[in-house]
Parts: C-alpha cells; structure tokens; sequence
C-alpha cells in the first residue's frame, strides 16, 4: 500500500531542481541512512545547512574525525547496515584516514562523505585542500571525486552497492563546495546507472560435491571461521551452526569472527592464533581437514607459514577470490557468499546422508584428542587476593552482564586479548574490535556508534589506559548526544602488549612503555561531565562493576590491575601453531627470525 | 612431538600441487579492461607497487569509445602463484571489468612500436639504412647527421635492431610499451 505512494513522491521530488547537498541528503535518505557521524568545517556547510532542516537524519558530532569513522564502523559492525561519517576537506579528510584502512582491513561498510575545495580551485593548493581521492585510494574499496551535482545521487548509489556487496569496505566521496551548491535533479536508486562492478561468481555444484567428500571422509576435521561469516548477516551465522551440528565438527574462529558460533557449545574450540587456546591451535595444526570460512590466514592467526597445519586438506570459503591462496595455497577454493555456500555444503550434507550412512565414531579419536588439550585450560591464571587481576576483571564483568543485551568493543592491546579469551559470546554483531589494522583508540568511538544504533543496549568498550587516551575526546561526544557507553579501562600504567614483546623479545627493557603521569580517569569522567568510578581492590570490584551497568551516563571505569601481567598463552612469532608459550617463558624461545617478524 | 610435528611440515599433502614460490617465474603479458573514468590509471599502477609487484611495460588508451572501456596492457614477472594473485587483486579494483592472461596463449600477437634516432656519418649511415631495411624499419625523419626509424614487432626483433644500432650511433629510443592480442576468431 505504502509503497506505491512513496514511489509517487520521490518521482515529484525527482523533477525539481535541488542543490548537490539536498541530492546528497536524499540519496542517503533513500538508502536508508539513519544516522551520520561528522564533523563541520569550510568545505562541507552547505550539506551541514541541508542537513540542519532534515529530521529525519540523526548527527553526532565527534571531536576528531578519526572517531567519526570508528564510530561508523561501530554502527555498520552492530547493525549489518553501512555505517556513514561526514568530514569535511583537508585535515578533516586526512584525520579520516585512519578509520579508512581500519574499516578496509576488517571489511567494514562505510561510506564516508568528505568536502573538497570548489573545483576551479582544485590543484591550486588552496586552504584546507589535499588529494584526497589520491590519499585514500589505497585504503578504501573505492573512492569518488563528484564531478557535478547532476552525477552524485548516481555516484552515492553505488557507493553504498559498493561498500556493502562483494567483500565489504570503506568509499569515499569527495564532494567539491560549489559542487555542493550546484542545481540539479535527483536520481532515484531505481534509476541511477548500474554498472557490473561486484560479481560473485555462482557457486559450483562440482566444489561443493568435492568438499562435502573430503568432509565425510575426514578423521582430524576442523572448522576455521572468521569475519567473514559475521559480514554474510546473521543468517550465515544460522547456517553455520547448522552446519557445525549436522557434521559434529570442532570449530575455531579468528578474533573477528567471534559470535558467530557460539561459545557455549561444546563443540566449540575458543579463538585461535596468537592468543589463541591451545585446543584451538593444536586442532589446526594436527587436523587433516582445514575448513576457513570468511577467513583469510592473516600472519596472527597461521603463525609460521611453511609450519601451518602441515597435514591438512584445506577448504577455503572466501567471498574475495583475491584471499583465496594469497598465504596458504588451499586445495579447494570456493567463491561465494559465506552463507549461500555454507547451506550449499550442508543441503549436500544431508543429501549424503540419505544414501549413505556417515559414520560418527570416525571423528571419536579426534574429540578424545582435543579433549586432551582442553583440559590444559590455556587461559588460566594464577588470580590474587589483593590485587585485580586483568583476566579476573574480565571474567566478572562477563559474569555480571549475563542476561543483559550487552555490545562490546576494544581498543588495541592486552586487554583485547584478555577481552576475547574471557567475554564469550553467543550471538553475532556483539564484538567490534580492530583486528586487521590494530588501531589503538577504535573501541571508544566505536562504542559511540553501537550506542547510537541500540540506544537501550549495554554498549561496553573494553580497554587500555594507553589505548583510552588515543581518542578519549569523544567522551565529550558521548555525553552530549547522551550515548551512556561504558569504558571499562583495565589500568596497568603500561603500554601492556608493547611492555610484554620487550620483556619477551628485548630483555626486559622497556624502552618508553611506561605511562607516568596518567590522568586521574575519575575526575576526567566528572570533567566531561561522565561517571568516574574507580576499582583497585577484587573485594569491591563486583560492586562498582554493578555501579557502572546501573549508571545512566558515560563511564570511566578505572579498573587499577596488576602492572605486569602478560597474556598468554602465546604462539610466539615465528613459531608454529604446536609451539605455543604458556607462563614461564625465557627470551632464547623466540628466534632471531621471529624477532623480525613482530 | 615438536620436533616431528615440524619434520613433516616439509610435506604437504595437499592434493593438488603446492605452487607458493615455486614454479619458474615467467613473463606475463595482461590486457586489463577498464571504465575509462579519471584515476583508474592510478589505481591499476597504485595497486601493482603497494603490493610490490614490477612492471616491465605499460600501454593505455581508450579502445571503445561507446562503452568508455580501456585497455590496459601491463608486462609483469612472476612465480605463477604471484601471478594468480596480480590478477586476483586487479579483478577485485571497481572500474576494471576484466583481466585477461594473454600470454597464457601460447603464440598470443605481441606488438610494439619504437622510435629510434642514430646520429653518425659516412659508411656508418650507410649500414644503418641496410640493416633498416632488413627489419623493415622506416626513416621517418632524414638530415645529414641523423635517421629516425620507426619500427613495429615483437620486444625481441626491436632489442636486436636497438642492439646493432649500438655502434652506428645511437642516440635516442623511444618505445610504446607491449600490445597484445590473441589470435584467432575468439574474443576475450
């Protein structure tokens, strides 16, 4: 009913003349745009005096243009939507940079809309001018100079068709001032030229049959999954634990793919790599049948390369046919949507069963086996009476948050570690962490963006006292668009992975890791008008954790732990997957060559 | 267990054959169909040196003017697994809408065009002018001290003319870079 009438709108909207920032405006609005994060300034006041009569289009106004971007990844991480952040030329530009190639190495949708000095003073080194197209083309999916007004509803479709097909990404738009005062007519979605530009190639019944083959005769099968899995939307998620009990399957997942199994079955294995559980690690590395999906064998999760699970076939299931042998020749390549190719495999699956009977005991050597590692419980820790304990801080905020509809974030360091080994999660789009860039600083405005999205939710960013301070303006932000995150700083006064490589790697010289002269979290939270509530004892530390879950504004929860304790268990760089570091561990165990590696 | 586990690293048991560094490297010649749309150069040329591969040569021009589709013809090396991914990652650019291996036809046309000047005197423009003729070079432009020839072929016929122009004078070469196409009906 509604449709039709819509549709007659927009086709009258169409035939009037409008200026570039209104077109803007109304594609965003046609892609179902519900909230920007940005920052004004020279080059973008026409699309701010637009978007200062639209109601319909929520701003949040960060205090960097680097949190607009993380904020946005947040919001697209959380929902499944594209998230969008405005900025304006030059430094607002530059600033975004950052978030870009955090969103390009994670394959995170965002559109970042960015302003540009009008067109005839392009090239001429004009205030707040740079290349930003030439800037940001080598981290971004695709970028875009609007050429006129007439092109940028067009040019804002495929954009969002862009960053949120195929593998998804971060566009950019550069949009020219006078661009933006330009007369011209809308295109609608509908209407606006399409060109081929993300082909999935369909998916071949061959592979599949070949796959479900080397399944059903496996001894040592694993399931590897990542991002990717959580990027195909929840029904890929659906799909996938189907597909892990229709076969019995263990399974891992990468630090991005978390929630999309959950971690309260019993077939689960926990996150590998890294910091990595040791039955996960062990199971990759003896297993005779590897199955990635949405994964794409970065250098943290397969450790040394030419040691990586040396007696596997390999299945890789992989949107991008770029990832596909780019680290890890496989044997079987499929391209496709992680979802579609998952319910392929499992329709297969069944259809196997039908005819043949599969014989469950094949795999019972395997789980004995695994069993046998888990009982070595990896991420054990000596816990103290005294003092917080990192992991304990974790655990409890973990345990004090069941049954609530908690998100979490991360910055970059110990705690993400510490935050993936003991908050365990059940569902997808609940964790958004930097993974492939590793930017410091991601989790806060994250966090913004998450809360923007769940207003009603517990949006929870687990962090770093170094980390925090990277981006800890946009507290600012967080308290005058009422966005109550919670920012849970697991306080060691240290830069704690950096403290940890030059204990482990340079002979415990810890060369400027040390952060003297912190502020004090409680009265910077009071100072931005926040909640400050500080814990330095595990007697009260449930209490102020409770503290802060009932709290109605931002937090800074200064979470004082142990200055020195390491993340482990470790696979040392260099190292192979069944070499794996626990506790005690002295610096001859890492190589010279592994030194290099980081 | 470490130290067996580790011995049979050496082993893979994949099914197919291993080709992550090995394989002979060779020569590729790929034609890359693009949108001709500004920047998409830059991305082509940007993508081959951020991910560290060369480019021994590059042609470009627009071939459709209806579709406003390029061609863009690039010379790289390496192993074939380095290959698989220079195409790989170029397929995955936005404006390109096809890479082709040309080279992966055995006897696939390869064409170049090179301007060659030769100053000299005496018996020397003599034997220039002859050996001109065997490669059936033209003299574009003739005065008393100087040829410029133009000739077309392959890389190699013009490294061998560029080669016996050495001692009779050489002075300048100016070349287009490789075009390439397959023989045949077939269309890429």
């Amino acid at each position: 009913m509604t449709a039709p009438q819509a549709k007659q709108e927009t086709k009258t909207a169409a035939q009037i003349s409008k200026s570039g920032a209104e077109l803007l405006l109304d594609a965003l609005e046609e892609q179902g745009v519900e909230v920007i994060f940005g920052y004004p300034g020279g080059a973008v006041l026409p699309i701010y005096d637009a978007l200062y009569a639209r109601e319909s289009i929520r701003h949040v106004l960060v205090r960097h243009e680097q949190g607009a971007l993380h904020a946005a990844e947040g919001y697209a991480r959380s929902t499944g939507k594209v998230g969008v952040a405005l900025v304006t030329s030059g430094p607002g530009a530059t600033n975004a940079v950052t978030g870009l190639a955090d969103a390009l190495l994670d394959s995170i949708p965002v559109v970042c809309i960015s302003g540009q000095v009008a067109r005839p003073l392009i090239g001429t080194d004009a205030f707040q001018e740079c290349d930003t197209t030439g800037i940001t083309r080598s981290c971004t999916k695709h970028n875009y100079l609007a050429p006129s007004a007439h092109g940028l509803p067009t040019i804002v479709h495929e954009a969002f068709h862009i960053a949120r097909n195929g593998r998804p990404g971060p566009v950019l738009i550069d949009i020219p001032k006078d661009v933006q005062f330009e007369k011209a007519r809308y295109t609608t979605r509908e209407d606006a030229q399409k060109r081929n530009c993300i082909v999935t190639p369909e998916i071949s019944a061959h592979q599949i049959e070949q796959a479900v083959d080397l399944m059903r005769y496996a001894r040592r099968p694993v399931l590897y999954t990542g991002g990717g899995v959580i990027n195909a939307g929840p029904e890929a998620s659906k799909v996938l634990r189907d597909l892990a009990k229709a076969t019995g399957f263990p399974i891992t997942s990468t630090l991005m793919g978390l929630g999309a199994f959950p971690a309260s079955d019993p077939q689960w294995l926990g996150m590998l790599g890294m910091h990595g559980s040791y039955e996960a690690n062990n199971a990759m590395h003896d297993c005779d049948l590897m199955i990635a999906i949405g994964a794409r064998f970065d250098d943290r999760v397969t450790g040394r390369l030419d040691a990586f699970s040396p007696n596997s076939r390999k299945i890789h299931i992989d949107i991008d046919p770029s990832s596909i042998n780019k680290n890890v020749p496989v044997d079987i390549g499929i391209v496709g949507d992680a979802g579609a190719v998952m319910q392929a495999m499992l329709d297969e699956w069944k259809r196997r069963d039908k005819t043949e009977t599969h014989d469950k005991t094949r795999n019972d050597a395997w789980r004995t086996q695994i069993d046998g590692w888990r009982a070595r419980k990896s991420f054990a820790y000596v816990n103290s009476g005294t003092f917080i304990k990192p992991q304990y801080a974790v655990e409890r905020l973990y345990q004090l948050t069941r049954g609530k509809d908690v998100y979490v974030t991360t910055e970059v360091g110990q705690h993400q570690m510490w935050a993936a080994q003991h908050f365990h999660f059940d569902e997808p789009n609940r964790w958004m962490t930097s993974g492939g860039l590793g930017t410091m600083g991601y989790g806060l405005p994250a966090a913004l963006g998450v809360q923007a999205a769940h207003p009603n939710a517990l949006v929870i960013d687990i962090a770093g006292d170094a980390s925090v301070q990277m981006t800890m303006q946009e507290m600012s932000a967080a308290v005058q668009h009422d966005l109550p995150i919670k920012i849970f700083i697991l306080n060691n006064a240290y830069l704690g992975m950096v403290r940890q490589w030059q204990e482990l790697l340079h002979g415990g010289r810890y060369s400027h890791s040390y952060s003297d002269s912190l502020p004090d979290f409680v009265k910077l939270a009071e100072a931005y008008g926040g909640h400050g509530i500080r814990a330095t004892d595990p007697a009260e530390l449930d209490e102020k954790i409770m503290e802060m879950i009932e709290s109605k504004k931002p937090v800074l929860f200064d979470c004082v732990v142990t200055q020195e304790e390491n993340v482990f268990p470790m696979i040392p760089s260099g190292a192979a997957h069944n070499e794996m570091l626990f506790g005690e561990m002295t610096e001859d165990s890492v190589s010279e060559q592994g030194k290099t590696l980081v | 267990m470490t130290a067996q586990s580790s011995q049979s690293g050496a082993q893979s048991q994949s099914v197919y054959p291993v080709t992550r560094d090995e394989g002979a490297e060779r020569e590729v010649i790929l034609a890359i169909i693009v949108d001709n749309e500004p920047g998409v150069l830059a991305r082509v040329v940007g993508l081959v040196s951020a991910r560290g591969y060369n480019i021994e040569s590059l042609t470009v021009a627009e071939t459709d003017m209806e579709k406003h589709t390029s061609r863009i013809t690039v010379v790289t090396r390496g192993s074939p697994s380095k290959i698989e991914q220079i195409k790989a990652q170029l397929g995955r650019l936005v404006p390109v809408r096809r890479v082709i291996d040309v080279s992966a036809e055995t006897d696939a046309l390869e064409r170049e065009l090179a301007l060659i000047k030769v100053v000299n005197e005496g018996d020397q423009r003599v034997e220039a002018m002859r050996l001109a003729d065997i490669f059936r070079a033209r003299a574009l432009d003739t005065t008393h001290q100087s040829f410029v020839f133009e000739i077309t072929g392959a890389r190699d016929k013009i490294n061998a003319f560029i080669d016996l122009m050495k001692p009779l004078g050489l002075s300048e070469v100016s070349r287009t870079g490789v075009l390439s196409i397959r023989r045949g009906a077939e269309k890429d």
